[in-house]
């Protein structure tokens, strides 16, 4: 039954119900090729022990006649930064090695309520810094298109676990392109809902104005169906919204069924079209725009002047908001405690292991936000990045006075190899130029597969941004643009990724 | 905009209680010196008449009844402690004991 891995999660959910396949053989397809792949890969940190046994009350509850939701005995595979009762939720760190949350996430909540069945949780950069997992402290995950090279990041694991058909689904985190930038690099889906679309309680949190949590699939479709699970008010979330929100995957079949861009609006922004991007990427992308084109798409050139102030911001607002948000890994009340040799008082305990806890990235990120907001530098730093925010924010907004949906590159290049950009903090930031406006606005963004770039033969990503509550026009245009990219290739771009 | 020296980085790391070696110290003054180089472009734009955004999609006034919702337990809020004493979370001394 090895097939079923290779099936979408919306192919596997007409099985699941039509009784033609049991949670339990889905499930045990899924930790069999985990058990095969996942030693090269390095997608999952931890795996559930429960995975059969929740299967096995899925199939049993369907058997009954209960009506069950339409991913019910779906495996998903969960970010670490995510909480949950019954396994480690570390975000990548050393600091939190072996913790069991007391709770969990709304978001995981979401999925067992919805029957999901969760396989394990997937690796990351440490506490979702990075491009590339290899801050990660418990080392990187691979590509599966070639495993010298990066998965993306900070979710990379979620993006290779999609990418290497060890599970259909993933939930990740977005803070500055952390699912957008991984989906991107290993040929999948990423969606960044808008921001406060869905619920951050029980995410350890980053930067808590940025951070947004959402799907990771390999298809438009089944990020569409797993938004409506994951989706909607939180009151343990003061910053999620009281929207009612529309049926995603309505969008999405609406979009994929005569797929079509007659008398769509696309805005391409001009600066997010650099001459610095990878010549391939390049070139896909502006395939993709006479694609688009000739099925009646009306393009039109935008410009955003302000994004080129995007990267500096946001590499103010997060470090100051990560400065203050890992202050409560203390050693006090969950993680590692190290006592420092002779003995000390608090601080110096807090000194000893945060020293200990925490790795580089982390660490330079916190001194960096620590300077920014200290006074007599405040304004000038902090103060200033948030004014840039609200100019991007008018740049969104006046672009979308003359487009519906926005397009560029999701990430300026293919997957580097890993160590490529280790030691040099500023290029790797700036992997996520084209990723990092979306999230200063909290407007919703979506990358989905481009195409190969000719001249290293690895996935290039589409990025699609829309209007702050706008998601269900993404999924719409998304679905639509992933089938007449399909039609062009005659095939799916994760078909063609080896076999490993 | 200031330079960064060794004593800045080692002030900073005192005040988010991070130990850090010489070596370390000294890699993050270059460091950082590049990155500020880097992101101090902001106040090119940032001028007095544009309001700062300190929140995406802003929402004031969230307020839920006033009543007791489910709580953490006692044992289950110790669960993830390093040290307790069985109902309250167990640190070293606050104070030195030259204070």
């Amino acid at each position: 039954m090895t097939d079923l891995i290779h099936l979408t999660a919306s192919e596997l959910s007409s099985k699941l119900i039509s009784g033609e396949v049991f949670s339990v053989e889905v499930t045990q397809a899924h930790l069999d090729r985990i058990a095969a792949v996942d030693g090269d890969v390095h997608a999952f940190l931890h795996l559930s022990k429960d995975a059969l046994d929740t299967a096995a009350g899925v199939d049993v509850l369907r058997k009954s006649g209960s009506p069950l939701g339409p991913l019910a005995g779906v495996p998903i595979a969960i970010k670490d930064v995510l909480c949950t009762l019954d396994m480690p939720s570390t975000a990548g760190s050393k600091i939190l090695e072996g913790w069991v949350p007391p709770y969990d996430a709304t978001v995981v909540r979401k999925l067992r309520e919805a029957n999901l069945i969760p396989l394990g949780k997937t690796n990351m950069d440490e506490f979702a810094m990075g491009s590339s997992t290899e801050f990660s402290a418990y080392g990187p995950t691979h590509n599966p298109w070639d495993l010298d090279r990066i998965p993306g990041g900070s979710g990379g694991g979620s993006a290779a676990a999609v990418a290497s058909f060890e599970a259909p689904l993933a939930v990740g985190s977005d803070t500055g392109g952390s699912i957008r930038q991984p989906g991107a690099v290993t040929g999948t889906v990423g969606v960044k809902p808008t921001y406060g679309g869905v619920s951050r309680y029980g995410a350890i949190a980053l930067a808590s104005s940025l951070d947004q949590v959402g799907p990771v699939t390999r298809t438009v479709l089944d990020a569409a169906l797993l938004h409506d699970v994951i989706g909607g008010h939180d009151p343990r979330d003061s910053t999620s919204l009281k929207d009612e929100w529309p049926s995603f995957a309505a969008a999405a079949r609406k979009g994929g069924s005569t797929p079509s861009l007659k008398g769509v609006r696309v805005g391409v922004v001009k600066e997010l079209d650099a001459p610095g991007f990878q010549a391939g990427v390049t070139q896909r992308f502006h395939e993709t725009l006479d694609l688009l084109q000739r099925n009646g798409a009306e393009i039109v050139e935008v410009s955003a002047p302000n994004f080129e102030y995007a990267v500096a911001a946001y590499y103010l607002i997060l470090p100051a908001e990560a400065s203050s948000n890992l202050a409560k890994f203390d050693s006090v009340r969950f993680g590692l405690r190290v006592n420092p040799v002779g003995g000390g008082t608090v601080e110096d305990v807090m000194a000893a292991t945060r020293e200990a806890g925490f790795g580089p990235e982390v660490k330079r990120r916190i001194i960096l936000g620590t300077y920014a907001l200290s006074a007599g530098y405040y304004d000038a730093y902090y103060g200033s990045a948030q004014k840039v925010r609200t100019l991007i924010q008018r740049d969104f907004a006046s672009a979308f006075e003359k487009a519906d949906i926005l397009i560029s590159p999701a990430a300026p290049t293919t997957a580097f190899k890993l160590g490529e950009k280790i030691d040099d903090p500023l290029a790797m930031y700036l992997n996520d130029v084209t990723t990092i406006p979306a999230n200063l606005a909290g407007i919703p963004g979506m990358s989905i597969p481009m195409g190969l770039a000719p001249e290293d033969g690895l996935p290039t990503g589409l990025q699609l941004m829309a209007p702050a509550r706008a998601d269900a026009r993404l999924y719409e245009h998304g679905a639509a643009i992933e089938a007449l990219l399909e039609q062009s290739w005659g095939h799916t771009l994760i078909s063609q990724a080896p076999s490993l | 905009m200031p330079d960064i020296t060794t004593e800045t980085v080692a002030h900073l790391a005192n005040l988010a209680r991070i130990g850090l070696t010489p070596d370390e110290i000294e890699k993050l003054t270059g460091q950082l010196g590049v990155i500020l180089e880097s992101i101090a472009k902001v106040s090119e734009v940032a001028t007095a008449d544009i309001p700062a955004t300190s929140h995406p999609i802003p929402l004031s006034n969230v307020y839920r009844p006033d009543v007791v919702g489910e709580t953490l337990s006692v044992e289950e809020a110790l669960s993830g402690a390093p040290e307790h004493d069985g109902s309250r979370f167990k640190v070293s001394a606050i104070l030195g004991e030259e204070q």
